[in-house]
């Protein structure tokens, strides 16, 4: 599938991912994440059951210190 | 729009910025210059000398509440705008509570589990509300990294990339420009897109 991850174009061998296994394809290990959707925030407890699909626009920040 | 309609419209705005550090003062230095009419500013913490190579803070305000000095100095740029300062460490009840009735919100805070703490709450509780956030400022140089991206109403500010820690200290310049990424982006948010600039972001 293709998606777009933080403003780049993926291709990805899945056709459909959850957000955790997004997460550990990308080798994102980070604790201090926002994740959003298509603009659509996806809570923590929703990471193993939300799937990413072909076309989706996804924003995955993580966050660190500093201010 | 001319500096008068300018002025007219951010009169009647409101503001609240969530830490006076670094970020928090320099932004809200901005946007009272600018004539933001209202501003709600947030900390728990007193000025400490390592603080002046960032905030906008002076040598004779250490010991001083952030909140107190930083209304202050902003009463000195403009004595017009209605400032509540409000010494607390927010939780997610009080954020509800002080910036429900702001316009935009600034997360100016320099922890990032307080930085998700403020994502996580606004984005919930308050979805109609912008949030313009900072993320990504240690160290010095390389201008070009830092940058605005946007997602609904959050707005990212910063480098994404650069943490603070002992070897890569938070400076005034990269915090100056990040801090004034977001009140630029909060102009953005009150005033609408500037119609004469040929690129920009759209809200």
């Amino acid at each position: 599938m293709k998606i777009i991850l933080n403003n780049r174009e993926e291709i990805l061998d899945q056709h459909s991912l959850t957000i955790s296994e997004l997460l550990k394809v990308k080798n994102f290990s980070f604790k201090m994440l926002v994740v959003k959707i298509n603009g659509n925030l996806v809570r923590k407890n929703e990471y193993d059951i939300t799937r990413v699909n072909d076309g989706d626009d996804v924003m995955v920040l993580h966050l660190i210190s500093g201010g | 729009m001319t500096s008068e309609e300018i002025m007219m419209i951010l009169k009647g705005k409101k503001a609240g910025i969530a830490g006076c550090g670094g970020l928090g003062s320099n932004c809200a230095v901005a946007l009272a210059r600018a004539g933001v009419g209202a501003l709600v500013i947030v900390d728990f913490d007193v000025i400490d000398e390592s603080n002046l190579n960032r905030q906008y803070y002076f040598r004779d305000q250490i010991g001083m509440l952030k909140v107190t000095a930083l209304k202050n100095n902003l009463e000195r740029i403009n004595p017009f705008i209605d400032i509540s300062a409000v010494e607390l460490r927010l939780s997610p009840p009080d954020i509800l509570k002080y910036f429900s009735g702001c316009d935009v919100i600034v997360e100016a805070f320099d922890d990032a589990g307080m930085k998700l703490m403020m994502i996580d709450t606004v984005l919930n509780q308050m979805p109609e509300k912008f949030l313009v956030t900072g993320v990504g400022m240690a160290g010095w140089g390389d201008n070009n990294s830092i940058r605005t991206r946007i997602s609904d109403k959050l707005v990212i500010c910063g480098d994404e990339t650069n943490e603070v820690s002992a070897d890569v200290p938070a400076i005034a310049p990269r915090v100056g420009v990040v801090a004034n990424m977001q009140a630029n982006a909060v102009l953005e948010i009150l005033l609408g897109k500037n119609p004469f600039q040929a690129i920009s972001t759209s809200f």
